[in-house]
């Protein structure tokens, strides 16, 4: 019974075929979040990669003395949004797990104010993933994730979780927030990974 | 992030229930507090709509929808008391 | 979502637009013929979908400023939209939508921010007897018959900030229709003497036999001769305008996020019960 309503056109919408399918670009920042926004003191902030025989820890000075990268990348939005050529700033997963020993092949990242989202380990290794601090040269906002987000710019935008605060090692693939509640398991932008 | 009240799901929560859920009382299983959806703290964004206790935060459902399908999840709540009549 | 066709959902009428008229400065007034409409109590609001020639939806919430039976027309939907700048809903029915043109509204919904009157509630109430307050808690062992009749009696604070209004101007509607005892408090928050909705519904309302009392508070710009400076509302100036908690009103109070957060927590420190305050807080777009 659905009619069209004269003169309502939704918002414009541009394509480009840097975008996955079903995405549109927009150059704002569109905000999704599940919850309130954690205020989170770097002075208290730790950031914490947790395995099945040992928690490791940095401080945000330790964590800022760590090895540095720029990062520009597109990113996508299961919402239909995509964000072409985004600056980041952080240190790579490559780096943050130098030192990990874990049998386990999959990752719950956690965040402050209780967000997780599930990624498999080989997704975030090989320059394929982030704990970011800054964008567009400027410290992040808390309202994008800051003090430090996760970025996984190869996947829909949800495992990117903001307010990063640890990565728990685990054997089986276990969904995170949005996966438990009708988001696909993986994620994947180029393959329509949207729901399950 | 702005948030809304648990009455502003009625009409979402209605597509799927044949009474109105936010005048329905569930027990938070984060604190035990027994309350309306109406009252209970809702976001909502183009991802899902998260509600969440009023008392202690804790997530007491969601709903994600895509168009021909939605996931209702009500994983935060021990039980919703329905009233007849 | 883009390009996927919404599918038929039940609850959902056709609204033709009756007439679009300016409300304020910022507002408009939407009048809706909206076909299979039941009728709704003063309070409860409606979702609007708009569809774009590509499929793509666009749904918001708003309160409906009129109650259903008691106008003697129940196709008839009054609505009070403000405009949210970069909104996607809100600027199309404010500055786009014009008579003939047709959406679908959902509704009516939400049984919990609604008041009836006396007459009403005991009669026919049943609708709305779930969102009532027991007191000692919502599993408070009050005979369910009962309650709609206990809340009915009891005086009511409305308290509103800019259009938040809209739904007070259908409580205090109904309750003007039905002459009801009921002591009715309205505090209204206003940017400016431009901004004010209903404002000769309101001069009616106040004039009218049912207990009705209007208390204006302006924050940027008050009309001439008003007997304070414009300013945000403050918890001293909310505790002389409300009835206090002694008097055990229900209290609805209907605004932006952070409007309804402030007030409400001034309310719980002045004493008034949590569970007889209940808010309806907007976003927006």
């Amino acid at each position: 019974m659905s009619f069209i309503t004269r003169g309502f056109g939704g918002r414009s919408r541009e394509r480009d075929d840097r975008l996955p399918p079903g995405q549109t670009l927009v150059h704002d920042f569109p905000v999704l979040s599940a919850g309130p926004t954690p205020e989170v003191d770097t002075a208290e902030w730790e950031l914490r990669i947790v395995t099945e025989g040992a928690t490791h820890r940095w401080s945000w000075d330790e964590f800022n003395a760590l090895p540095h990268e720029d990062v520009s990348t597109d990113i996508h939005c299961v919402t239909h949004w995509s964000k072409l050529g985004t600056s980041w700033r952080g240190v790579s997963l490559d780096t943050l797990f130098e030192n990990v020993e874990s049998q386990f092949d999959f990752v719950m990242a956690h965040s402050y104010g209780g967000y997780t989202t599930n990624v498999p380990l080989d997704e975030l290794l090989n320059g394929q993933a982030w704990v970011v601090t800054e964008f567009d040269g400027e410290p992040l906002d808390p309202e994008h994730g800051g003090p430090a987000r996760l970025i996984v710019p190869h996947l829909y935008f949800w495992k990117s979780a903001k307010w990063v605060r640890s990565l728990v090692m685990m054997p089986r693939d276990d969904p995170g927030f949005w996966e438990q509640n009708g988001y696909h398991i993986h994620g994947d932008p180029w393959q329509e990974e949207r729901y399950w | 992030m702005q948030h809304l009240d648990g009455n502003a799901l009625a009409g979402a929560l209605a597509e799927f229930f044949s009474f109105d859920v936010t005048t329905a009382i569930a027990r938070c299983n984060g604190c035990g507090a027994v309350d309306e959806f109406a009252r209970a703290i809702v976001f909502t964004s183009p991802a899902g709509t998260v509600v969440r206790c009023n008392s202690c935060d804790h997530v007491l459902a969601t709903l994600v929808e895509s168009g021909d399908r939605a996931w209702l999840g009500f994983s935060g709540v021990s039980a919703i008391e329905v009233r007849r009549g | 979502m883009i390009g996927r066709p919404s599918v038929p959902r039940s609850g959902w009428h056709p609204a033709t637009v009756v007439a679009n008229t300016p409300e304020t400065t910022t507002a408009a007034r939407l009048e809706l013929d909206v076909e299979g409409w039941p009728g709704n109590a003063a309070g409860q609001h409606l979702d609007v979908r708009l569809t774009a020639p590509d499929g793509y939806t666009a749904t918001r919430s708003y309160s409906i400023a009129s109650a259903g039976p008691a106008t003697g027309d129940t196709t008839r939907v009054v609505l009070a939209v403000d405009r949210v700048p970069d909104g996607e809903v809100s600027p199309f029915l404010v500055d786009v939508a014009r008579a003939g043109d047709r959406f679908e509204v959902h509704g009516p919904l939400g049984a919990f921010f609604v008041w009836q009157p006396a007459a009403a509630a005991v009669s026919g109430g049943a609708e709305v007897t779930g969102g009532a307050d027991v007191a000692g808690g919502p599993t408070g062992g009050a005979d369910v018959a009962a309650r709609p009749v206990a809340e009915a009696t009891r005086p009511v604070q409305l308290i509103a900030g800019g259009s938040g209004v809209v739904p007070f101007v259908a409580m205090a509607q109904a309750h003007a229709d039905a002459d009801d005892a009921t002591p009715f408090r309205l505090l209204y928050s206003v940017r400016t003497p431009a901004d004010v909705f209903f404002a000769p519904e309101f001069e009616r309302l106040v004039a009218a036999s049912a207990p009705f009392r209007l208390d204006l508070v302006y924050t940027r710009e008050a009309p001439a001769g008003w007997p304070t400076a414009p300013a945000r509302i403050t918890r001293e100036a909310l505790a002389e305008a409300v009835l206090p908690a002694s008097e055990t009103p229900l209290v609805y109070v209907c605004g932006s996020t952070g409007f309804v957060e402030r007030v409400a927590s001034w309310l719980i420190e002045l004493g008034h019960d949590a569970r007889a305050i209940r808010t309806e807080r907007f976003g927006g777009t």
